[in-house]
């Protein structure tokens, strides 16, 4: 655990590439085995897992100490995370007698401890009880250490550990830890690294995960669930009057950009899985396309979306449904009924075993449709199919790019996708073969009513927003209608915007609900969205999709913000192509 | 909450003032006389008709305010009759020339700190704990995760920073005028600049000129410091590998930067203690060593003024006084007043604020002294 937090001061200390990667480098090269998959693990993200709510760690922190209950949440207000603050108070909260006994022999501390042993023992040991012993077990797990060493202790309890460091970084590590290619790499940790529960032989078990992972090329097969890693778009922005991409339209595969998950369906060894994008294994999600992966042959392994798509509908369903269906361990009929999923596939990854990802993109969707429509899968399934194939649009030429995109709302798409025939599936997001060009969003001018402080890097700072659009149009010299709210807001400012707006809310707060401020409605900001949804909900009767600040309208004055008839307009157009606010006056 | 009426201090908008002296403390604006607890800008402001100050910050003071100011120099710890009121400054331990200013009539007594901190300074005289019936006190760092380790342990860590990238420059980036020197005297306690250590004469430490422009008034005080020479006197081109920068906050991001490849960058403030705040930051590393007092030093300072009545100014106001009100049964509350957005309104980098004229860091010290003249 010392070494592991030291690696984790050095990350956080370092900012270049070359630097972060050699102190990763030297961390694997010399650390044990099974500490090393462990931190691995953390570095990926990919421990979530919260062992202890931050609330309980905060109740622990403050029994028995002075510091009253409010003034621990100013400091939380301050810093932003519940870890970093018990880890700054706990010099000062720790009772003298726990510094140690009273006949001099103060009890070790547990930093000397294998991270292995921290992760696999020590911490879900401690999460396993309850009330005072609870308490009394994480305070011996604090005892002793350091704010640096509290602050890892702590993340790693509340879970979402994240050390910052991009994946890519991580990978050239490894690599040249162990000479192996990147790529390789990157997919044999697809799926995670299996390092075994609390049990006696975990560390023996994530020695082994470490050692599989760095063994040499080929010979090594791994769990028959192990997904590939996902080929990533980039966003193409054409500039007007010159073709977008490199080449005649003809050397490029147009689909529609579904808006639903990206997937994985695997056939392997008599079983399926399917795998979201962020390598969550959703079988139980998803009964309907496990059963309908049957019906593919043994080693098959498609890419495409699953959407929810109602029985005879001529597009898919809204986000807002397949968001019934994630998350839940076992969807009951009603809800399988209502929102039925479909796996819409664009891609063979697999095929009879054998990996196809090296081979072009256009042979690779020749044998694809192949499979779903000769082979035993579309046959079966019942009537539209559950496994369906995301069809080919045609492009004849670059001039029709645009009045095809515009078409992509009608379909119940957000865009297209647009593949070079003569491409490789390649890992991670790459430039130049896979590109999105999404249609543009939708935009309202709203007016900021509530401001909140971030957390992490925006702590201390009101960064989470919430925006209103006015009831009715305001009239000068009437009383002013009521603002209802129907956003809420995170991104799209920079650092100095994000400065300025705070200074601006703390002195024109109007009131304060605990954490959030009502402002003066004032200030007006033309939002981004994907897509609106109507809401039982929402008190506006609408639900945005991924909202963002598109732009600060400081040359407008609030009462030329948007309505909410201007919002339902656009919910009423499905087609409703670019802005309602900017129309020049 | 403001001042109760026919006190001893009270609340204008020109700042703090006190009848009975006819004098205001640190006024925000032009007044006839200002008594001036340290020469940063946010304390020390132009125009004023008279300032009285600690005489070791007086060359600051002129060179920032005007070398023409009408000036009245006092030494710590002296008596002074002003009006109907005696008035006495005494050390408080924040930079060069820092004061807590004592006022006393009609046998009711009040002390304004303004900023102080209570940890070793080699660059400053330590806090002198005085006592008054009124304390008002800053509370920039008044939460308790805020709590200093010793200056020479940060040095010996800002040390080994620098020593450990001998083919990087390392560029340190302190508030101008105090954090630099007090760095640079801890380091010059470590044994920085001496023949044979880091920063020896041939490889000293090279400074931004806001900062060079401050050091004369510290080696005139006497302050051991280590030597340095301005950046912009290096021929162009000469390697500045292995070579330690200070510079202010303000020259991250800026032209000035140019002139480094590739440097490792870190900040001194005690703002760093705090991981989002480092990470906002944008330098790679953050060295906690603050000029203002912390959590323990703030109640422990309220304690020794042994003041019935304690008004709370800067920073977490609200919270300070609470906690003395219902943890310290002391009678506690926060001044009202427009303390913070004195500041230049930048919380974060509140320490020194950014209120000196922008020409002061544009180019190796020049500017500095034309705003100067700007001012006289």
């Amino acid at each position: 655990m010392r070494r592991f937090t030291a690696l984790f001061g050095e990350l956080d200390a370092r900012s270049g590439t070359t630097a972060r990667v050699e102190t990763l480098a030297a961390y694997f090269a010399t650390a044990d085995p099974a500490d090393a998959a462990w931190a691995l693990h953390l570095l990926l993200g990919k421990q979530r897992r919260r062992l202890i709510t931050g609330r309980r760690l905060r109740q622990i922190a403050l029994e028995g100490s002075a510091l009253p209950e409010w003034l621990f949440d100013d400091c939380y207000a301050h810093v932003g995370d519940t870890a970093e603050t018990i880890a700054l108070l706990w010099q000062q909260l720790e009772p003298e007698t726990s510094h140690g006994t009273a006949d001099g022999d103060p009890e070790e501390s547990l930093l000397d401890q294998p991270l292995h042993r921290w992760l696999g023992e020590l911490l879900p040991a401690a999460a396993a009880l309850e009330g005072a012993e609870q308490a009394q077990a994480v305070r011996r797990l604090w005892q002793g250490l350091e704010p640096g060493a509290l602050l890892v202790a702590n993340k790693l309890l509340t879970g979402g550990f994240r050390l910052g460091v991009a994946q890519g970084l991580v990978l050239r590590a490894l690599s040249q830890v162990s000479g192996l290619e990147p790529a390789l790499l990157a997919h044999r940790l697809m799926g995670g690294l299996q390092l075994g529960g609390p049990q006696r032989d975990s560390a023996q078990s994530s020695a082994a995960a470490w050692n599989a992972l760095l063994a040499p090329a080929g010979g090594v097969d791994g769990p028959i669930s192990r997904p590939y890693p996902f080929c990533l778009a980039s966003p193409v922005e054409p500039e007007p009057g010159a073709p977008p991409l490199p080449g005649p339209a003809s050397d490029w595969l147009v689909e529609w950009k579904w808006d639903g998950i990206r997937g994985q369906l695997i056939r392997r060894g008599g079983e399926g899985f399917l795998w979201s994008r962020g390598e969550e294994l959703i079988n139980a999600a998803f009964p309907e396309l496990i059963a309908a992966a049957g019906a593919l042959p043994c080693g098959t392994v498609l890419d495409g979306e699953v959407l929810v798509w109602p029985e005879g509908a001529e597009r898919p369903a809204p986000f807002a449904q397949l968001q019934r269906r994630l998350g839940r361990r076992a969807p009951g009929r009603a809800l399988l009924a209502e929102a039925p999923a479909v796996f819409m596939a664009y891609d063979l990854l697999e095929r009879d075993g054998e990996d196809w990802r090296p081979r072009p993109l256009s042979q690779r969707r020749a044998a694809l449709d192949c499979l779903l429509h000769g082979a035993p899968a579309a046959a079966t399934a019942p009537e539209a199919g559950l496994l369906r194939l995301s069809p080919l649009l045609s492009l004849p030429a670059w001039d029709s790019l645009e009045s095809l995109r515009q078409q992509a709302r009608a379909a119940g798409a957000e865009g297209l996708m647009l593949k070079a025939a003569a491409s490789p599936y390649r890992v991670g997001r790459r430039r130049g073969d896979w590109w999105k060009h999404k249609l543009e969003p939708l935009r309202l001018d709203a007016v900021l009513v509530y401001a909140q402080a971030g957390s992490g890097r925006r702590a201390n700072l009101f960064t989470d927003y919430t925006f209103a659009l006015w009831s009715e149009p305001p009239r000068p010299g009437e009383p002013a209608p009521a603002l209802v709210t129907f956003a809420k807001a995170y991104s799209g400012l920079d650092d100095g915007a994000i400065a300025e707006l705070d200074r601006w809310i703390r002195s024109h707060t109007i009131d304060r609900f605990g954490p959030v401020r009502a402002v003066e409605p004032l200030q007006v900001f033309e939002l981004a969205f994907e897509g609106l949804q109507p809401s039982r909900r929402h008190r506006s009767g609408i639900a945005v999709r991924f909202p963002r600040i598109a732009r600060w309208r400081r040359d407008k004055p609030a009462q030329e913000a948007d309505t909410l008839a201007s919002a339902l307009a656009l919910l009423q157009s499905p087609e409703a192509p670019e802005a309602s606010g900017d129309v020049a006056p | 909450m403001p001042l109760p009426p026919g006190s001893l201090l009270e609340l204008t908008p020109q700042g703090l003032y006190c009848p009975a002296a006819a004098a205001w403390i640190d006024p925000w604006r032009p007044v006839p006389r200002a008594l001036i607890s340290h020469a940063h800008a946010d304390h020390a402001r132009p125009g004023c008709g008279e300032y009285w100050a600690i005489g070791s910050s007086e060359g600051i003071l002129r060179r920032r305010l005007g070398a023409a100011i009408r000036l009245l120099p006092v030494e710590y710890g002296q008596l002074h009759r002003i009006g109907d009121a005696r008035v006495s400054f005494h050390s408080a331990g924040h930079v060069l020339g820092s004061a807590q200013i004592r006022l006393e009539a009609g046998g009711e007594s009040w002390l304004v700190s303004g900023d102080y901190k209570r940890c070793a300074d080699p660059s400053c005289a330590p806090f002198e704990p005085v006592g008054a019936d009124v304390f008002i006190t800053e509370a920039t760092f008044g939460l308790p995760i805020y709590r200093w380790r010793d200056g020479a342990a940060v040095a010996a860590e800002i040390l080994a920073w620098w020593q450990g990238a001998p083919e990087q420059t390392s560029i340190l980036f302190c508030y101008a005028f105090g954090k630099a020197q007090r760095v640079l005297a801890e380091l010059a306690a470590l044994g920085v600049g001496q023949p044979g250590q880091p920063g020896a004469e041939g490889r000293e430490i090279l400074l931004h000129g806001a900062v060079q422009a401050l050091m004369e008034p510290y080696r005139q005080a006497g302050v051991v410091l280590p030597p340095a020479r301005p950046v912009s006197e290096l021929p162009r081109g000469e390697s500045l590998a292995g070579r330690l920068v200070i510079a202010p906050p303000a020259a991250q991001g800026s032209p000035w930067m140019r002139r480094f490849k590739q440097p490792q960058t870190a900040f001194v403030s005690g703002w760093m203690a705090v991981r989002g705040a480092r990470r906002r930051r944008g330098t790679e590393r953050g060295f906690v060593l603050s000029d203002h007092a912390d959590w323990p030093g703030l109640l422990q300072s309220v304690r020794q003024s042994g003041a019935r009545q304690v008004y709370v100014t800067h920073g977490n106001s609200d919270g300070l006084a609470r906690y003395l009100r219902e943890v310290e049964a002391i009678s506690a509350e926060p001044l009202e007043g427009d303390f913070n957005a004195q500041r230049g309104g930048e919380r974060l980098d509140g320490e020194e604020p950014a209120a000196q004229p922008a020409a002061t860091l544009s180019k190796d010290g020049e500017g500095a002294r034309a705003s100067v003249t700007g001012a006289s």
